[in-house]
């Protein structure tokens, strides 16, 4: 008698090893999706009376570059920024200009430290959101007093505490983009 | 995590120019937006067209979105007026003899009013709405405070025109597209109101803090006669807002002025009024320079 083969053999966290492959429209969609969308954040039913919500189109960009640095092009920061910068509030451009920045200045770290572990990702995210968030808010067009500085320093703090929780979401966004939906053969 | 394959370009001479090209596009993006950003701060009306054509495809996620927000927003204020409901009626009661002492009082002044106004044969200038709608979201991650509205030049909105609610000043258009607009609120700080004391003639210009609270800045320099608790309506004053709006309310003095807070928060407001301009030649008048002859429509 053949004995019953063990039903979880041939499966993955990405669904049947047999007879199915990756979607190819998933593979590159999710992570361009996923950044569009969180860029439409202003359209959320939150009136915010001052800078509060965290910018998520670019904690997503973020997360994206450095757990998956091949899939998202270095020109990526063009085409995410603009449509960024449509939503924003902020001058057109300005996005564009600090997204693209945010690609080349990942790609070098991540040749530098091929090899990086949760706690120098986060920092690295902290590095780049205290550096993005007072650059929106310089370029902004607003009239800079020192005020509006400080009053970034709640939103700083918001972002750097939900990139973890950002990066999760990225994970699981990638399993999903992984998953073996295709049928073959 | 090891890098992946198609990054480690090595003597890969495909990979070494495919890296090359990656870092010219991205340099090239970045060159791009940084012209655009110098083109839209230096002259913010060029790249308008471009943006509002954006807003109007998504614009129907955010109206659904706005129709919840008024009730999700009292969620927790809900829960936590449980805990004071006690002391909270006692207060309304006494409140509500106060209120209808000053009602009757309002009622007879409205009457005087009207006495009056038929004395000087006044018509009632009641304003006609250009448009009714709600605000679809606002730019809660920028230094800028904008709001989105969903109507545009379909419904005959156009930039400059105020807009307000049932309980004050919200802002005013600043940009149209075909079916959706967007307001540069009161709390922006390029946004600037001439306003004066409800009860006299105290007049001062309200600014933008980019906090939700406004800057007083009185005109009159002197003694400070400003208390907390006063409230701002609009002047009139510039021909952009009508006279009489509600405006803000001071919480806190300062040398110059006052830091008030604004009377119609955009966050607890569902439908909004766009208006026209109130004096649109006086407007136009003052936008005109010196020695040219003001063109009249």
């Amino acid at each position: 008698m053949i004995e019953q083969f063990d039903s979880k053999a041939r499966k993955d966290a990405f669904g049947s090893k047999i007879n199915r492959d990756h979607s190819p429209v998933m593979l590159y969609a999710v992570p361009w999706l996923s950044i569009l969308l969180a860029s439409l954040t202003p359209l959320w039913p939150v009136i915010a009376p001052a800078p509060i919500v965290p910018p998520f189109a670019f904690l997503l960009l973020l997360s994206w570059r450095i757990l998956r640095p091949d899939i998202l092009p270095l020109w990526a920061g063009f085409p995410l920024g603009l449509w960024d910068d449509f939503f924003s509030g902020q001058p057109l451009g300005s996005a564009i200009l600090l997204f693209s920045l945010t690609c080349i200045a990942l790609d070098l770290i991540e040749r530098r430290f091929p090899w990086r572990g949760f706690w120098q990702n986060w920092l690295t995210a902290t590095l780049f959101l205290m550096l993005y968030l007072p650059a929106s808010v310089i370029l902004s067009g607003a009239d800079i007093t020192l005020y509006q500085l400080r009053l970034i320093l709640p939103q700083m703090l918001l972002s750097v505490v939900a990139f973890p929780i950002v990066m999760r979401l990225v994970a699981v966004l990638d399993t999903i983009r992984l998953l073996r939906v295709r049928t073959i053969g | 995590m090891p890098p992946p394959k198609s990054e480690t370009s090595g003597s890969n001479r495909k990979a070494q120019v495919g890296l090359f090209t990656g870092y010219v596009l991205a340099g090239f993006g970045a060159l791009v937006g940084a012209v655009l950003l110098i083109i839209s701060l230096w002259r913010p009306e060029a790249l308008y067209g471009l943006r509002s054509m954006a807003n109007d495809i998504t614009a129907p996620a955010g109206d659904a979105g706005a129709a919840t927000r008024v009730g999700s927003r009292n969620v927790f204020e809900a829960i936590a007026g449980y805990y004071d409901a006690g002391s909270k009626n006692a207060q309304l009661e006494r409140e509500l003899a106060v209120a209808r002492v000053r009602l009757a009082e309002a009622r007879a002044v409205e009457e005087e009013n009207a006495r009056l106004k038929a004395v000087l044969s006044l018509t009632e200038g009641d304003i006609k709405p250009v448009a009714i709608s709600r605000l679809i979201g606002s730019s809660s991650s920028s230094a800028r405070r904008f709001a989105y509205l969903s109507v545009g030049k379909a419904q005959g909105v156009e930039a400059g025109m105020p807009v307000t609610s049932p309980k004050g000043l919200i802002g005013r258009i600043v940009e149209v597209g075909r079916s959706t607009s967007r307001v540069l609120l009161l709390t922006d700080s390029e946004s600037m109101v001439p306003v004066r004391r409800a009860t006299d003639n105290v007049v001062a210009f309200a600014e933008g803090r980019a906090d939700g609270t406004l800057r007083l800045r009185l005109i009159n320099l002197g003694i400070n006669p400003l208390k907390e608790g006063d409230i701002f309506v609009t002047s009139g004053a510039g021909g952009l807002f009508r006279p009489g709006v509600a405006v803000a309310m001071v919480t806190r003095l300062e040398n110059d002025g006052a830091i008030a807070r604004l009377l119609s928060s955009p966050a607890a407001t569902d439908v909004v009024i766009v208006e026209p301009v109130w004096q649109a030649v006086a407007l136009q008048s003052a936008q005109t320079p010196l020695g040219q002859e003001v063109a009249i429509e």
